[in-house]
């Protein structure tokens, strides 16, 4: 607001606030809705977190349900106790590491790949293909997946079969499972995420890489002393998102992929608080559980960030 | 540059690798092909992989008559573009005013916005609010309460933000108003951005589920996603199925794969042409200010 002393055009002296407002009362008027709607639905919500700390009850107003147990941690206590909840709370944190460390390189590769590719035209075919499975909801790859990985009837075990392998069950055993469901989140996501790499290397300024094949550079070399440098900002950004996100969780993915055969390793905080919560109406605990994970969800991403920065790089904000 | 023919080998190894990675993204998709194309009897004898074998059409003309797909495949197609509609406007409402640097209060309403892309009050919280706002089974519920994405917000603010200033001064002189100025400035000049947070809006509309899960119970108002979900999982079927008594696994079989086939295909079929858009749309999002 005080930026004033460059050239603008439009009078920047102390405005009184009529004259300013006579300019200015459309911009403020655009505003009004989506400012409503995200206090309406991103903000009034908070007040419900209380319940968290209270003892909920149908008939009474949030402000006047009295105060649980133990100042009010009766449930968070309960929470730690409750075996469901710390195994969710396991497959959480197991599940996004293994995201993490398997599925965070992937499209860096990719992208380094196709950046190798002399034939441009073959580069956006496979570029399209490529971006094709971001496109596609979690349970149509559900169901996608039970036709390739099912167990008498999959595409991948009818050729184990055939060529006389026994049959893997990928998605009824709990260890297959999980290998299953990482690999199909870097199959959906592998793509797409490459886009902005892709866009980093494209940033790089061309002359290092002709005066690195002047020195007789190879591509190796170049990949590895240029590209990766070039994009290294880019990948701590995004690393710091994920790591902040390490006890986030998103609901469709896993709640589409699970099933009973395999829910000791594949409830999630996101579908605990749904099961419990929405459908089994224990809605303090489940507030509370939510609660904890935003709260953790924010210390994390403030952690993550203030390392990178102590490293020297940017961090994101 | 001539290539030494070691580098030419080289080349030819990326592009193995990149066919080797677009095979492992399309067989899944030409699986589904090929079996919603079969025929009973081939697909209960597991002998189709990758093509169809004995042709067989019965599926799509199975799920084109059933009324409860048909019906909700046409509810999702309308919530899709009435969602995507209003998403647009509100991101566009939100992102053109904050880009005025001279906007008073600017500061606190970006503060404002951002907390709420960091933190979120959780699953219930937002459960009992549209219980209190009486949107549950209210098919409001699927457009409003994700009618913004304040990740888009911020494409669209950084696309406005390569709008030259000078256009908009030169405007500003002349005695527009602040609402012309982004119908016959910025609108006309921002097509790119529009067609890119169309797409992920629409993208985002056809493929949840979970608002649906869980803020509807009645079926009529279930979008596709969902409607796929239950008849995947066998918690409803096929009404003609049913009906006429087709209880064969292969049909099931391959009627499920028809149905997954359909719900795609509106998808696949568009983001192609958008491809330089979103891209460009993509890197911009990750583009801090």
């Amino acid at each position: 607001m005080k930026k004033e002393g460059k050239k603008a055009p439009v009078a920047q002296k102390k405005q009184s606030f009529g004259v300013y407002m006579k300019r200015y009362w459309q911009l403020y008027v655009l505003l009004a809705l989506p400012m409503l709607y995200l206090l309406i639905f991103k903000y009034v919500p908070m007040i419900y977190i209380q319940i968290a700390f209270k003892k909920y009850s149908i008939v009474q107003s949030v402000w006047e349900m009295p105060l649980a147990a133990n100042h009010g941690f009766e449930y968070f206590i309960k929470a730690f106790k409750n075996r469901d909840f710390i195994n969710a709370l396991r497959n959480t944190l197991v599940l996004n590491l293994l995201d993490l460390v398997l599925g965070f390189p992937v499209p860096i590769i990719f992208a380094l790949v196709l950046n190798e590719l002399v034939f441009k035209r073959f580069k956006r075919v496979v570029q399209t293909i490529a971006y094709m499975p971001h496109f596609l909801s979690w349970v149509i790859i559900y169901g996608l997946a039970l036709q390739i990985f099912a167990p008498s009837t999959g595409f991948l075990n009818m050729i184990l079969t055939g060529l006389g392998f026994e049959s893997i069950p990928f998605l009824n055993d709990s260890a297959h499972w999980v290998g299953t469901y990482i690999f199909l989140g870097i199959w959906q996501s592998f793509g797409w995420n490459s886009i902005v790499y892709l866009a980093a290397i494209a940033g790089i300024n061309s002359e290092l890489y002709e005066a690195a094949s002047v020195d007789g550079a190879g591509r190796f070399k170049k990949m590895w002393h240029i590209t990766l440098p070039g994009i290294k900002p880019t990948i701590v950004v995004l690393l710091v998102m994920n790591l902040g996100n390490i006890l986030g969780s998103s609901f469709d993915r896993p709640f589409a992929l699970q099933n009973n055969l395999v829910m000791d390793s594949a409830e999630v905080l996101a579908t605990f608080v749904y099961k419990n919560g929405i459908k089994g109406l224990q809605f303090s605990l489940t507030t509370a559980v939510g609660f904890f994970q935003s709260i953790v969800c924010v210390i994390f991403l403030l952690l993550a960030n203030w390392i990178s920065r102590k490293l020297g790089e940017r961090g994101i904000w | 540059m001539i290539k030494s023919k070691s580098a030419k080998v080289g080349d030819w190894c990326f592009v193995i690798v990149c066919i080797l990675v677009s095979v492992i993204c399309v067989v899944p998709m030409l699986n589904l092909l090929a079996r919603s194309l079969s025929s009973t009897e081939a697909l209960i004898k597991h002998q189709v992989y990758l093509w169809p074998k004995g042709w067989n059409f019965e599926a799509y003309s199975t799920v084109l008559s059933d009324m409860k797909y048909v019906r909700a495949f046409f509810w999702t197609v309308f919530l899709t573009m009435i969602c995507t509609l209003v998403s647009l406007t509100m991101t566009t409402l939100c992102a053109y005013p904050l880009i005025f640097e001279n906007l008073r209060g600017r500061s606190v309403i970006n503060i404002f916005i951002t907390i709420t892309m960091f933190f979120n009050a959780g699953t219930i919280p937002n459960y009992l609010l549209m219980k209190s706002l009486n949107l549950l089974n209210n098919p409001l519920v699927l457009i409003i309460p994700s009618c913004m994405s304040v990740y888009n917000m911020i494409i669209m603010r950084s696309f406005f933000y390569g709008i030259p200033d000078s256009l908009r001064e030169s405007a500003e002189i002349d005695g527009a108003s602040y609402f012309r100025i982004l119908v016959s400035i910025y609108l006309p000049l921002s097509k790119p951005v529009f067609a890119t947070l169309a797409l992920f809006y629409a993208v985002g509309r056809w493929n949840g589920y979970s608002d649906a899960l869980m803020y509807v119970n009645k079926e009529i108002f279930y979008p596709l996603q969902l409607f796929l979900y239950n008849i995947l999982n066998n918690i409803n079927s096929v009404e003609v199925a049913t009906q006429e008594g087709f209880s064969s696994p292969g049909l099931t079989e391959s009627l499920k794969a028809a149905i997954v086939m359909f719900s795609t295909i509106p998808i696949l079929c568009i983001y192609p042409w958008l491809q330089k858009y979103f891209i460009h749309g993509v890197t911009m999002g990750a583009v801090k200010e």
